[in-house]
């Protein structure tokens, strides 16, 4: 079964690239000078999102660093441990929409450390699986159109980052 | 924005102060720059890849037909959008990349469609309830399947990491209706 998921993975982007090109010849496309052309709209857009994500970055990387990312931590595992939910999940929790790469890592520190069929990596599995790397999505996307005036968007975001959170803990509940 | 970075910068040197962390935290800011600036150079070389590709699409009409297919859906979460505007092609194709697990390729196309949704902007630099839904859909991450997770997994000797497929179907479409549920409550409160 996981062998046929991962195959059709590693396919789906090479086809569809074939496909692409294949179509367009067909249509009496110039490819090239039209992937060209799409990639010259590439070093722009960078440009503009750049900023952003310098900004959110260092904030995020300043907040672990300092102790205070622990800090928030602390305090919410009284409650969690209150609620039987394990420790492991709610650092996946905190980190999910702060940062990709770190919530990859932490996961596999996880699985590692808890085995791989334990209820902090099920759990975890679930939140990296059904959470999104909210800051950075903001920064990306707001960045490209340089939006300043963002009104209700951002506690939106998180507001519903914590609703995605307690869903997962409890589908997780549920399953395993 | 403003306030929350204003809130993250001046808890953290608080925190820094207190904690004795205060070298780490230079440090960290430096590493966080370095981070900006390589995947930013990372997804200047994954944008235009995608953007390349999408011209193409865009050149041989292919765009339009996918786009077509899933028009009645996406025209009834983005009331505002005229019929035929291409910010529609965009967002269905960054919708279709995400379903898929496909984030390099989910990137590309969501600042596409930030950038047609900002051509219907009558106010530059605030955002429209538009942008606002389609940030949510996209934080709220609809994953049919989480190759990532499955990875990991499986690399540790899961008896069978595919379990967490369901769950993670569930969890996932479970958050994206509440995330659109509370943005209409808020689009309710502060209209």
């Amino acid at each position: 079964m996981i062998g046929y998921v991962e195959y059709i993975s590693l396919l789906i982007i090479p086809l569809f690239i074939l496909f692409t090109v294949l179509y367009g010849t067909f249509k009496k496309v110039r490819v090239y000078d039209s992937f060209v052309a799409g990639a010259k709209q590439g070093p722009a857009i960078i440009l503009n999102i750049f900023p952003y994500l310098l900004t959110i970055f260092v904030a995020i990387k300043g907040f672990q660093a300092s102790g205070a990312f622990d800090y928030v931590r602390n305090v919410f595992s009284g409650v969690l441990a209150f609620l039987d939910v394990p420790i492991e999940a709610l650092s996946m929790a905190v980190m999910k929409p702060l940062s990709g790469s770190a919530s990859t890592a932490l996961f596999t520190d996880i699985v590692k450390t808890t085995g791989a069929e334990s209820v902090a990596t099920q759990m975890s599995a679930v939140i990296m699986g059904s959470a999104e790397t909210t800051f950075y999505v903001l920064a990306v996307y707001l960045g490209a159109v340089s939006i300043r005036k963002t009104r209700y968007l951002v506690p939106v975001c998180l507001v519903a980052d914590f609703v995605g959170i307690v869903v997962a803990v409890f589908v997780t509940r549920w399953f395993f | 924005m403003n306030v929350l970075w204003l809130i993250m910068i001046c808890v953290s040197i608080v925190f820094a102060i207190f904690t004795g962390n205060l070298e780490a935290f230079t440090k960290s800011i430096f590493e966080g720059a370095k981070s900006a600036v390589e995947i930013s150079l990372y997804l200047l070389g994954i944008v235009s890849v995608w953007l390349g590709i999408t011209r193409i699409l865009e050149d041989s009409g292919l765009i339009y037909r996918i786009a077509h297919l899933f028009r009645p859906i996406i025209s009834r979460l983005f009331k505002n959008i005229p019929g035929d505007h291409p910010s529609i092609t965009a967002i269905t194709l960054n919708v279709l990349a995400n379903l898929f697990g496909l984030g390099n390729a989910a990137t590309p196309l969501g600042i596409k469609a930030m950038q047609e949704l900002d051509a219907l902007n009558q106010d530059k630099g605030t955002i429209t309830p538009e942008m606002m839904t389609f940030i949510v859909i996209n934080t709220a991450s609809i994953q049919l399947i989480p190759f990532s997770v499955i990875g990991i997994l499986a690399s540790y000797e899961h008896h069978n990491p595919a379990v967490v497929v369901l769950p993670v179907l569930i969890a996932t479409a479970i958050s994206a209706m509440t995330a659109l549920l509370i943005l209409a409550l808020f689009r309710r409160i502060f209209r």
